[in-house]
């Protein structure tokens, strides 16, 4: 593990350089990046000219819950984004060249084609973020809500990051299929980005209890929103982010061992 | 005569290329009618606050949701379009063997985007865009010519956004890793084309303004077509426009392209 | 003292294929059928055979990529499948056609990496990359973006990379296709200085001949996942009665060339082919045909290994002969 994080900065690092040397690539790339992801924002604010709530939420509420997601998301894409191009190395082998390596293959995969540019996304989600608590009519922030924030966002990137790996676990199988992914990263984030009360209540259950995207910002945020959970869920679900956290990235980590042995036992 | 002969096998092959990527379509087709059930959801409750919002009922508007996620990959809003690989033939430096190719470069590659793109709309069009039917009550046209209008205008659009994303692809040419680029001028067009919100929502002259750009081609006007929103004389208006920044785009790449093969042929590949 | 051992070693595939439209069969590939060998520490060792014969499917599990369907594996005393990782740091690897050197950066960062990530001691790092510098050449290619090296200049590179921490055994996938004249030189005069210098064990796949010839006093030959040969290359030549092509450009033509040791194949003007026992040295031919005729340019082609393998059969099977019987 230790090995393994050694040798991801190790890798990152390269890449870092590797993209510093387009420095014009580079530089568009990060002030578009900044500016570009910012747009599914701009689209929300246009909603919100033509009306004052959205699911009963505000836009301060709705932008709150945009910067949490756009931030857990923006964290582990910036980290592990690139981890599905592992079917395209799959296919053309050179995932060959990695295993030969004495670092874990995991810790190689996740920092190939490290792209600091994602760093737009992020720092776009921060300034969301911001803007939307000192906008929130929250009268007194409680220790226990200011403390829920980050928890959320640390526990929504792992979220977000363990999908990220199982995605690339199912590509030692299906190569092609990088795309499903999209549904639960780029599709979960849209989907968090709007309050439950707007999604039909199978859909909010699939989220809770199948793929736990729900755990990412909406279950805590309701909390520090002072709201109700449409699923009329115990209270104390509110606080259990890193728990499904944990569990997330314990599935992660099977799938990713399980696909590789499966690559190691058939070599395609 | 001969050209035209050569781009229908360079389609068609380019039609069975994509066909055989068979869990690539499974795979877009489930994130496609996942990421239309999201909007979906989402459109419902701005309709429900703002019933006429943007000059549609709720079922039109529904319906445009489900027509976007149709026509998100044969477009190419987000990239992946046949010109990825013209990407990196130029960084490879293999571009310069296409140059004494006898075909016409620019041509070569609309034939393989539009085969890519009929492929497209239908493994990737037909099945989102029948979910949404049946989960959600959709305002679509039973007679056949709104449907054949529709086709035309995808048709067009395709083309408009072909010449938009071959002008990013030209870039490589002077920036070397045109990837970012690719990346950026993607997330521009899902905002400009009305994939997230009807154009129709947006607000006063910069309302009017999106309208006009090349983008609103690629989901605005096939989707009023459709709608008949736009119909008689405004549909062929619509059309129109389709065509003329179709013939514009396909213009300035004809120039950049040139300024670029004379780089190449400086710099000697 | 036996650095590698393989004793009955195996992989099976299951393939599916499609049989008609919707159904689909599996059957068994045995790539790798029971192959049993050792290598002695400090061996150069071709490893030959046509294509999808199990040459890299056997490569793939000696280094661990790969876990064997059965039989038993030991490099350095390790159990490939095992310990991966662990492995790693002992053997050096090189695909021929897969570099593992970093496109954008000068080669001089990659080598960096390396040197990081298997923790070579930095007196040691030096040592190598020093000694690997002056035998490949590579002084003025260091600062340089690997992007921009030539075929050659990039193979240089990465079998530099791979030998940076000491490794015992290294593996070499086709180091020289497509290589010029002077980039093959380098290379093998360089495997040949390593494995004199540090006694590190070689193990090369290959298609060229030329490769076997100048590096390796020994030839495993695998066919359909078996061993069909192992031992001297000249045992392999004569069961093979493999030939050299010579062709000659004339300064205009002339009447087919008759000089004693070479056979004439066939002439195009003033070029021609000339044919002769692969065993054999050119000099005396080439003198030959110097002294008599008006010779403007020549090459040597080497023989094809598929043919060479693929006479080595039809021999095999229709004089009665064992492959190796002959010599």
């Amino acid at each position: 593990m230790v090995d393994g994080a050694r040798a991801y900065g190790l890798i990152v690092a390269m890449w870092v350089r590797s993209t510093v040397a387009y420095r014009a690539s580079f530089l568009m790339a990060v002030a578009v990046n900044f500016a570009v992801t910012g747009l599914d924002f701009a689209a929300i604010m246009i909603m919100f000219t033509h009306v004052d709530a959205l699911g009963g939420f505000t836009v301060a509420e709705v932008a709150f819950l945009y910067g949490t997601t756009g931030m857990a998301l923006g964290l582990a894409d910036l980290l592990l984004g690139s981890m599905d191009k592992l079917g395209a190395r799959v296919r053309d082998g050179t995932l060959d060249t990695l295993l030969v390596r004495p670092v874990p293959v995991f810790f190689q995969v996740a920092a190939d084609r490290f792209a600091l540019r994602r760093l737009g996304r992020v720092s776009q989600s921060l300034l969301v973020l911001g803007w939307s608590l000192t906008q929130l009519e929250t009268a007194a922030w409680s220790a226990v809500q200011v403390a829920l924030v980050p928890v959320m966002v640390l526990s929504g990137t792992a979220i977000f990051g363990a999908v990220f790996a199982c995605g690339a676990a199912f590509q030692f199988w299906a190569q092609d299929a990088s795309e499903v992914q999209n549904s639960f990263t780029y599709g979960g984030n849209t989907l968090l980005q709007y309050p439950p009360t707007v999604f039909a209540t199978e859909l909010v259950k699939g989220v809770t209890f199948v793929v736990p995207l729900a755990f990412v910002n909406w279950l805590p945020a309701l909390r520090v929103l002072g709201r109700d959970d449409p699923l009329g869920l115990p209270g104390w679900v509110d606080f259990a982010s890193p728990a499904v956290a944990a569990l997330c990235c314990a599935v992660a980590a099977a799938a990713w061992r399980r696909g590789l042995r499966g690559y190691r036992s058939t070599g395609s | 005569m001969h050209a035209a002969r050569l781009a229908l096998v360079v389609a068609v092959g380019s039609f069975r290329r994509y066909a055989t990527y068979r869990v690539a379509t499974v795979a877009g087709v489930v994130t496609n009618t996942a990421f239309g059930f999201i909007l979906a959801f989402t459109f419902t409750a701005l309709w429900s606050e703002r019933p006429r919002l943007g000059g549609y009922d709720l079922p039109q508007a529904l319906a445009f949701v489900w027509i976007g996620q149709a026509l998100l990959a044969a477009t190419a809003l987000m990239g992946g379009g046949a010109e990825n690989e013209l990407q990196g033939r130029i960084r490879s430096g293999d571009v310069a063997v296409d140059l004494y190719r006898p075909a016409d470069l620019q041509l070569w590659w609309l034939a393989a985007d539009l085969g890519r793109a009929a492929f497209q709309l239908l493994g990737r069009g037909v099945v989102p865009l029948a979910v949404g039917a049946l989960a959600f009550p959709l305002a679509l046209p039973t007679t056949p010519l709104p449907w054949l209008l529709f086709l035309t205008s995808v048709t067009l659009g395709v083309v408009v956004g072909f010449a938009l994303r071959y002008l990013v692809v030209l870039t490589s040419f002077w920036l070397l890793d045109g990837s970012g680029v690719s990346a950026m001028s993607g997330l521009l067009g899902v905002f400009f084309s009305g994939m997230l919100l009807p154009l129709t929502l947006f607000p006063g002259a910069f309302g009017e303004t999106v309208r006009l750009l090349p983008w609103s081609s690629m989901l605005q006007v096939p989707a009023d077509v459709l709608l008949e929103v736009r119909q008689g004389p405004d549909a062929a208006r619509a059309l129109g426009f389709q065509a003329l920044w179709a013939l514009a785009l396909l213009g300035a790449g004809r120039l950049l392209q040139r300024v670029a093969i004379r780089r190449v042929v400086v710099q000697g590949g | 003292m036996e650095l590698i051992e393989l004793d009955g070693l195996e992989k099976v595939f299951t393939v599916r294929r499609s049989a008609g439209r919707l159904r689909r069969t599996r059957h068994e590939v045995r790539a790798v059928d029971g192959i049993s060998c050792t290598v002695r520490r400090g061996e150069m060792v071709g490893y030959i055979g046509p294509n999808g014969a199990g040459k890299s499917t056997t490569i793939k599990m000696l280094t661990g990529i790969l876990t064997p369907s059965g039989g038993r594996l030991r490099v350095a005393g390790i159990d490939p499948a095992r310990e991966r990782t662990r492995l790693a740091g002992r053997i050096g690897v090189v695909f021929g056609q897969r570099t593992t050197l970093w496109w954008d950066l000068p080669l001089r960062d990659s080598y960096a990496l390396v040197r990081r990530l298997y923790r070579v001691p930095e007196a040691r790092y030096r040592a190598n990359l020093e000694r690997c510098v002056e035998l490949l050449d590579l002084a003025p290619l260091l600062h340089v973006p690997v992007r921009q090296l030539s075929l050659g200049q990039r193979m240089r590179g990465d079998i530099a990379a791979a030998l940076l921490h000491d490794p015992e055994v290294l593996y070499l996938d086709e180091p020289t296709i497509g290589l010029d004249v002077v980039s093959k030189a380098k290379v093998r005069g360089f495997l040949r200085e390593v494995n004199a210098e540090r006694g590190t064990t070689v193990l090369l796949t290959t298609h060229d001949l030329g490769d076997i010839e100048q590096l390796c006093d020994r030839v495993m030959v695998i066919d359909h996942g078996r061993l069909v040969h192992d031992g001297g290359l000249d045992a392999l030549h004569a069961a093979g009665e493999s030939e050299r092509v010579l062709v000659v450009d004339l300064e205009r033509p002339t009447a087919p060339i008759a000089v004693p040791g070479a056979r004439f194949v066939r002439a195009d003007g003033p070029r021609q082919w000339l044919a002769f026992p692969a065993a054999a040295s050119a000099a005396p031919v080439l003198a030959a045909i110097a002294a008599r005729y008006p010779l403007a340019d020549l090459s040597v082609r080497e023989p094809d290994i598929e043919q060479v393998i693929a006479r080595l059969y039809t021999e095999g099977r229709d004089g009665g002969a064992g492959p190796s019987g002959r010599g």
